[in-house]
């Protein structure tokens, strides 16, 4: 007998797909910008197909038209976690870095035992999902305060400064960046069923 | 049975969906990249640019202010970054700056913001590439130049909304509102770091507007416009935020 349950609620659903294009958009843009000075990391030009030179004004131009978009993408789903109370499925419990830390040995076949667990997400899912949250809160904060670095100074302050403010804002970038390589590895290792539940909102159990 | 033919049903219009999501996106993104543009940026991004500047100027305070640590920079040559508008010869001993505005005209010569209170003060000076920093600078308060010579204002006693600033030669030109030009930081300085201006940095004299990017604090002042139109500006002409503010 196949059970059918209901995973992702439809809000969810809409508000993950169009960070695809947005955050795309946002990771892309900050590129061009980071290209007129580059304290970090040096990056090359020319990306394969990707320009990366001499396009400082275009970056400029979507990544602050297009950072609303995402703001007010990132409100719905606040909203959705607590009106829905699925912020409880997300919130890390008191052993989270233990347990997260167990079930990657399990899922790497290296231990046979998997932590015991409850709700949506695994351990590891539950701690990825939620140092996802906080980069983006930390990359909206951070990007702020380099954005408005005068009308903002209380932020920039707090941060420690300009150039510690842009730091982190690089660094949640690239934690994202990493997160969502992962995260892309993850759900084909997990196939159909989990990735169905992302796109029609059900999953099977047989 | 049926709710599987249903759910069978749901995951094709579903995935389908979400196929046309995708391309539509990019059908956008493509039509604003290579649609119409105003002001060299494509016309949606532009109407952000607008919609930001809207934003912060509700969320700006007049009390804002880019302070510097204070310390002595003496010494230290500030950054040069951008040469456009000073490659024409200079005259420093007979030079002046026109002002103009729509009721008149005034040739100022650099006597003329000498002998104006002298502000030193400092700051963290950004640029729109992304780095930063702190200079020291001296010169005329500008809302001291303005009250001092009875300038930018209007017959009917309010200021003009713009404020343009040319080179002498006109190959660099800014425009900048006027709340801005009044904030007490911006100075018509001709000293930075503790000695005379350089050739390179703008002599002999220059804006600087902490509560901008760099590329508004125009080096060489030729010319000073009132206006309630607002003047040219060389950055904004190629796709950058008018505003500029910080």
């Amino acid at each position: 007998m196949t059970i059918v349950r209901e995973k992702h609620h439809l809000l969810l659903r809409l508000s993950h797909w169009l960070n695809v294009p947005l955050l795309t958009l946002m990771i892309w843009s900050g590129v061009l910008i980071y290209w007129a000075h580059q304290p970090y990391l040096t990056i090359p030009d020319d990306l394969g197909p990707f320009e990366l030179h001499h396009r400082l004004a275009e970056g400029m131009a979507w990544h602050f038209t297009v950072m609303w978009l995402l703001v007010i993408n990132g409100l719905i789903y606040f909203s959705y976690l607590c009106f829905s109370g699925e912020w409880r499925e997300l919130v890390p419990h008191r052993r989270i870095f233990p347990d997260a830390f167990r079930y990657i040995l399990f899922d790497l076949k290296i231990s046979r035992t998997s932590p015991e667990w409850s709700g949506k997400f695994n351990p590891a899912q539950r701690l990825a999902y939620f140092s996802a949250i906080l980069l983006s809160i930390g990359a909206v904060i951070s990007g702020l305060a380099i954005y408005k670095p005068v009308t903002l100074s209380f932020l920039l302050t707090l941060l420690g400064g300009y150039e510690v403010a842009r730091f982190i804002h690089f660094f949640c970038m690239m934690s994202l960046v990493l997160f969502i390589f992962l995260h892309l590895i993850q759900v084909a290792r997990a196939g159909w069923n989990n990735f169905r539940a992302m796109v029609a909102g059900y999953e099977m159990e047989k | 049975m049926k709710w599987k033919n249903n759910y069978k049903l749901r995951t094709i219009i579903s995935c389908l969906l979400l196929l046309s999501f995708f391309f539509v996106s990019w059908k956008v993104f493509r039509h604003i990249s290579d649609g119409e543009k105003i002001s060299g940026a494509p016309a949606p991004l532009y109407k952000g640019y607008v919609l930001n500047q809207k934003v912060w100027e509700m969320l700006r305070s007049a009390k804002r202010a880019s302070k510097g640590s204070g310390k002595s920079l003496k010494g230290k040559s500030p950054r040069v970054n951008g040469d456009i508008g000073l490659q024409a010869p200079v005259d420093i001993e007979r030079y002046s700056v026109e002002v103009v505005s729509p009721e008149k005209s005034v040739l100022l010569p650099l006597g003329a913001f000498k002998a104006l209170p002298k502000i030193s003060t400092s700051t963290e000076f950004r640029c729109i590439e992304g780095w930063s920093e702190e200079i020291s600078y001296a010169g005329a308060r500008f809302s001291e130049f303005l009250s001092a010579y009875s300038l930018g204002k209007k017959p009917d006693g309010k200021y003009y909304s713009y404020v343009g600033l040319e080179t002498p030669d006109g190959e660099y030109y800014v425009s900048i509102d006027m709340e801005s030009m009044l904030h007490e930081q911006t100075v018509l300085t001709y000293e930075m770091n503790e000695a005379p201006l350089s050739l390179e940095n703008g002599a002999p004299i220059r804006l600087i507007i902490p509560v901008k990017y760099g590329i508004k604090s125009l080096k060489r002042i030729g010319k000073i416009i009132f206006s309630d139109q607002r003047p040219r500006d060389y950055w904004a002409e190629e796709g950058y935020d008018w505003y500029s503010g910080l």
